[in-house]
């Protein structure tokens, strides 16, 4: 059984955000090796966005494209996380301009990194073995991401009395965007029932454990959650989305006969 | 990427005509290993202005590398397909890597990557001037490709050889990845040759932007050099500034041609008795203007360089806390 398109987009959408959001970094990371570390992740996560979006292209037929895909959308025909399109640092409206921030850079690759490692696993048993195939591979680079963004929260949680504060605020900052990742999707009910996908909510207790420990040893606190809950994954966006798809779609779009 | 910068006098340079006295026994064992093209290691006794010679032009070249990220990482978050995005980030991190071989390779001669970064953000210690120039134009990722790093493939194969060992066994890695960067970018150029009328232009407006700055990459003409006939001496330089640039023409000429663009060079001819292509004035007078700071983008890049420094220092600071306390709990425990 085959995971519909739209599921395929959302896996893929997440990737190729995020992978954008990384590479910002390229050049300006606080230290050279965290500058390399950093774009791997970024490497990692746009070579996942590839092979989601080629499969999905194949699905679809015709004249798609995974460049059509990824560059040829709208924002709102996008199904991403809504905390993956975020920029690197604290709470700012869309129009607004700030610094990077290593802490917020850093928790949200921890937080989705984790829900990943165990996403990527239980895709790796899809009945969809071309999706099964890419989570394979996505699933040993997402436990590096796991494995290099919870290193820094403990450094930060444990380090200076500013680094804790720092990774305490992007924490409050972020959690609440994960509430997205436990609601439903059409498009994930339907992959679902197709034999294709693992229903993201039974993953939640295992996230939980996964994030709890780090966050102990970080000596952070777990913010309580409540109120609204994004909602990326349906085409509903934060202020953020479109700037980030009109810097990275722009030139594409201004040469839509190029090839490139 | 590594260019002109061996021959771009600093605050340290300047004190290179100064050999402090040896044992003669040291300076003979010193000569005769450079005499017999030798390898000189970290452990071996080596003339005061030799380690200063190095650590400046090996820093200078590590600062180059991370500098050089700048105008590439520029075009990151537009790339206009995402294979063309993962080539650019993975040249971009590449450049990264070899400013750490290089870093590490100069931390041999006793200067620790906290002094030379100092030197680089003080403004004391040189990079490349080529990165002083804006990218402007998606088709300059290509053009930095094919020109800059093919300059600077023509200056870094000849320090494959160079009497510094650490140094030289860098850059047999890193010269390897240059050439790979040269192939990558002059094939994303050939791909936009054969797109849209927009596209081209892209590309020859790329090349008349960058022509001029990479034939000055290799240096003032060697009659005006400061540090050439010492650094030759030492094996540390090999092949004079004139005698590559002449190679870096006569080997890009026909791949202008097979691309189809135009080199901004109205001299630029076939001279039959030479056996080389003759070529036009260099404007040093510009060359200058930029290395002494005042190019386009020259105060750009540094107070980038040093905003990610400071705006990383908490980060830092957090990994040497946290790594102190793990120490302390560890001693703790075991008491």
């Amino acid at each position: 059984m085959k995971a519909p398109v739209d599921y395929l987009l959302h896996l893929a959408d997440n990737a190729v955000v995020l992978g954008q959001r990384d590479a910002e970094w390229c050049g300006h990371g606080p230290i050279l090796e965290e500058d390399l570390a950093l774009a791997n992740v970024s490497l990692d996560l746009i070579g996942q966005a590839r092979l989601l979006y080629q499969l999905a292209a194949a699905r679809i037929g015709g004249d798609a494209t995974e460049d059509k895909l990824a560059y040829f959308r709208d924002d709102t025909a996008f199904r991403n996380y809504t905390l993956l399109e975020l920029p690197n640092h604290g709470p700012l409206v869309g129009y607004a301009a700030s610094d990077r921030d290593y802490a917020t850079t850093i928790m949200r690759n921890f937080l989705y990194s984790a829900l990943m490692v165990l996403v990527w696993d239980a895709l790796e048993k899809s009945a969809d073995s071309e999706l099964a195939a890419i989570a394979a591979k996505s699933l040993k680079e997402a436990r590096y991401h796991l494995h290099h963004a919870a290193d820094w929260v403990v450094k930060f949680g444990d380090g200076t009395e500013e680094s804790h504060a720092r990774a305490q605020a992007a924490l409050e900052h972020l959690l609440p965007y994960t509430e997205e990742f436990w609601t439903p999707s059409a498009a994930e009910d339907a992959a679902v029932a197709a034999g294709a996908a693992v229903d993201v909510r039974t993953l939640r207790a295992a996230w939980d454990a996964l994030v709890a420990d780090t966050l102990a040893e970080a000596t952070l606190k777990r913010p309580e959650v409540r109120g609204y809950v994004t909602e990326g994954k349906h085409g509903r966006h934060s202020e953020h989305l479109s700037y980030l798809l009109a810097e990275m779609q722009g030139l594409a779009r201004a040469h839509p006969n190029g090839i490139w | 990427m590594y260019t002109q910068a061996m021959d771009i006098p600093d605050e340290s340079g300047k004190k290179l005509a100064v050999v402090p006295g040896a044992s003669s026994e040291q300076e003979a064992a010193f000569e005769a290993r450079i005499d017999a093209d030798g390898r000189i290691e970290p452990q071996d006794w080596m003339p005061e202005a030799y380690r200063k010679t190095l650590v400046r032009q090996i820093s200078q070249h590590a600062h180059s590398e991370i500098v050089g990220m700048l105008p590439e990482g520029n075009w990151i978050s537009r790339a206009p397909s995402l294979k063309r995005k993962a080539i650019l980030i993975a040249k971009v991190q590449d450049e990264g890597g070899h400013g750490l071989y290089l870093y590490s390779a100069a931390e041999t001669l006793g200067t620790s990557r906290d002094e030379m970064l100092a030197g680089l953000h003080s403004g004391k210690a040189k990079y490349s001037s080529i990165f002083n120039y804006p990218t402007l134009n998606w088709a300059d990722v290509g053009v930095i490709g094919w020109l800059v790093d093919g300059a600077a493939i023509m200056n870094q194969i000849p320090l494959c050889r160079c009497s510094y060992g650490p140094y030289s066994r860098a850059m047999i890695r890193v010269c390897k990845e240059e050439s790979f960067h040269q192939r990558q970018g002059y094939e994303a150029l050939l791909v936009m040759m054969k797109g849209t009328d927009e596209q081209k232009a892209m590309v020859q407006d790329a090349v008349n932007r960058y022509w001029w700055k990479c034939l000055a990459m290799f240096g003032p003409p060697d009659a005006d050099s400061a540090h050439s006939a010492q650094g030759m001496r030492w094996g540390i330089k090999r092949i004079s500034n004139d005698d590559l640039r002449q190679k870096f023409i006569d080997a890009t000429v026909p791949q202008a041609k097979v691309l189809g663009v135009t080199l901004p060079d109205p001299d630029l001819k076939w001279n039959e008795e030479r056996q080389h292509y003759d070529y036009g004035q260099i404007d040093w007078q510009e060359f200058w203007n930029t290395v002494e700071g005042n190019g386009p983008c020259n105060k750009e890049r540094l107070a980038t360089r040093v905003k990610a420094h400071n705006d990383g220092e908490w980060v830092r600071q957090a990994a040497l806390a946290h790594a102190r306390k793990q120490q302390e709990r560890a001693t703790k425990e075991a008491a």
